[in-house]
């Protein structure tokens, strides 16, 4: 690294020193220059490899480029071919409806309602079954995604153990992933993703003073009012926090859907993510796929800014 | 809080019980992988194996199925956690210690980066691997692992940074030390709880991921075992699945082991989810 040069310039630093702008503005400027060296290597790194593919992503969208043949070299310009084809292509707002009741269905209420109902369930079990109930579900998690997509895999295939588990009590279960795919994945993704709001809500529930919920419990408030009116308010920043989360998780949950259905039958599971994949490379149309990364990037930019505008992190 | 109430107790009860049916209907899925892998004959569905074997380990433990792409992902997970660790402390630095004018829109705009679907961006990012020549290279895969990382590595560093008291540098300073010397003698030795965090945080992810490589990456001596195991069950998954489950284990015991490690030895059981939280 090329840092060494950057021993003999560096003048004793304080955290206060900020260079006022009129003043000795040329000092100032050089210094903070020589202090933001070290960004340097961040910047170059997510300049490439972030920004490049943002940019080239529009760029692309606007092009008629392909994997293979003619266009493959030299593309051309289209302007907003891709657009009108997508949205003319009928597997498109199908693909849109398909990630919103994933997110919806999986993210939005799945984690989040099971979350912290496992959060709050685990305030008032003992220790030995929180320890159990934490271990299974913080390992769906931990495991790597392409195992987890597997034991979904078996666990809902036509052969797996839920039907095992059905005709074990004399009902005979459906193919799951051929006749409810989107139910097998939006499970899954339960499965899979619920110990991050858990983690996020048992955190949250231990800075609820006890003390607040004990006196509404002494003027008669039940169990579901205490909950609905003191401890839900009390925790909603850690709840709007987590459902942006989650929801931005979600969005780009490629593998599970991938392994566990490919999309299929048909389309009848392709959320954005997967659809983009199958447009680009298996049907080579480069074009068309990047337009859907695109719109998927401005999505997950939307959801981005809402988040970091409604937690207002103290970035100083 | 008063549990010793009769309803009290009823409640316990009640929500030991639930509490246990999840974790069952949770643990299902996983015990199916713990049987299916010592059972020579195993089928999709959850069942005591005939006979205990470890013949399903000992078939994938050869250098083609499991030791290259082991040795394969190792490589790309660990080179991607170096370097986000490196090149995040060098950013940390600054943005913790000096008042800046960058470092207001570089915190949000990497904020915002921590945030992007990387998912959405794969099919661009094959276009621009294609641009550079980068495809099938595992040192261009580990670069973009690690930009991707950067982000939530940068704040995550620059957060356990914030909270190394300012008063030991100032000393050094006095004496001369430049930044560098000062950063790499007193603040990285005292923040190695921190960095060893953001080092597992890193690597777990760049560890598990599937889409990244299977994008990028095409050589069959070169995938890591996320790919390799996908196209293992594409090609024998469909009669081993004994040894499917077995390969899966195997690879998943690292990152389990590290997750264990941080919420275990470095504190904090939900250090993780709390990073993300900010």
């Amino acid at each position: 690294m090329s840092l060494p040069t950057l021993a003999p310039t560096a003048k004793r630093p304080g955290r206060d020193e900020t260079p006022r702008p009129g003043r000795r503005p040329r000092r100032g400027a050089r210094r903070s220059l020589v202090r933001s060296i070290p960004l340097l290597p961040a910047v170059v790194l997510l300049a490439i490899f972030l920004l490049g593919p943002v940019i080239s992503s529009f760029y692309g969208s606007f092009t008629n480029a392909s994997l293979s043949g003619s266009t493959a070299q030299n593309s051309n310009f289209v302007g907003l071919d891709n657009y009108s084809a997508l949205f003319a292509d009928p597997d498109f707002p199908k693909s849109v409806l398909l990630t919103l009741v994933f997110l919806i269905a999986s993210a939005i209420v799945g984690q989040n309602v099971l979350g912290l109902g496992l959060a709050l369930l685990m305030r008032t079990s003992n220790r030995l079954v929180r320890a159990i109930v934490g271990t299974f579900v913080v390992t769906a998690w931990v495991l790597p995604e392409i195992v987890a997509a597997f034991a979904a895999y078996a666990f809902f295939n036509d052969t797996g153990t839920l039907n095992a588990m059905l005709s074990a009590v004399g009902l005979e279960g459906p193919n799951w992933l051929y006749a409810l795919p989107m139910l097998s994945v939006i499970l899954a993704n339960i499965w899979r993703g619920t110990a991050f709001s858990m983690l996020v809500y048992s955190a949250a529930l231990q800075d609820v003073p006890t003390e607040i919920t004990e006196s509404a419990e002494v003027d008669g408030a039940r169990g579901w009012q205490r909950l609905i009116f003191i401890t839900v308010p009390m925790i909603r920043r850690s709840i709007s926090t987590n459902l942006m989360l989650t929801t931005l998780q979600t969005l780009s949950v490629f593998t599970l859907i991938f392994v566990m259905t490919g999309g299929g039958p048909g389309t009848d599971s392709s959320t954005l993510p997967v659809l983009a994949y199958q447009e680009a490379f298996q049907f080579g149309q480069l074009g068309f796929g990047t337009a859907i990364a695109t719109i998927m990037l401005l999505v997950g930019a939307a959801f981005s800014i809402a988040y970091i505008r409604a937690l207002k992190p103290e970035v100083d | 809080m008063g549990m010793t109430s009769p309803s009290g107790r009823a409640m316990k009860t009640a929500s030991n019980g639930v509490l246990l049916l999840v974790a069952l209907a949770f643990a299902l899925p996983l015990i199916w992988l713990l049987l299916a892998s010592v059972d020579t004959r195993a089928s999709l569905s959850i069942k005591l194996p005939d006979t205990f074997s470890l013949q399903n380990y000992i078939d994938v433990l050869t250098p083609e199925t499991a030791f290259v792409p082991l040795l394969n992902s190792t490589f790309l997970a660990g080179g991607c956690a170096v370097i986000t660790v490196i090149v995040a402390v060098l950013a940390a630095y600054p943005l913790s210690r000096y008042r800046m004018r960058v470092n207001k829109p570089f915190l949000y705009g990497v904020l915002f980066g921590s945030c992007l679907p990387i998912t959405a961006m794969m099919v661009p990012v094959y276009a621009l691997f294609v641009a550079f020549n980068l495809i099938d290279s595992l040192v261009g895969t580990m670069l973009f692992l690690a930009a991707t990382s950067l982000p939530i590595a940068i704040y995550m560093t620059k957060n356990f940074m914030d909270s190394v008291p300012v008063s030991l540098e100032e000393a050094a300073w006095m004496d001369g030390a430049s930044m560098l010397t000062t950063l790499t003698r007193i603040v990285i030795p005292l923040m190695r709880p921190g960095l060893a965090v953001v080092f597992i945080f890193v690597f777990i992810g760049a560890w598990g991921n599937f889409f990244v490589p299977f994008v990028l990456l095409l050589s069959p001596d070169k995938l890591p075992a996320a790919v390799s195991i996908f196209s293992f069950f594409g090609q024998y998954g469909t009669v081993a699945y004994g040894q499917l489950a077995a390969f899966s284990l195997l690879y998943s015991l690292p990152v389990i082991t590290l997750y264990v490690f941080v919420s275990r030895v470095l504190g904090g059981s939900s250090a993780m989810a709390g990073a993300i939280k900010g």
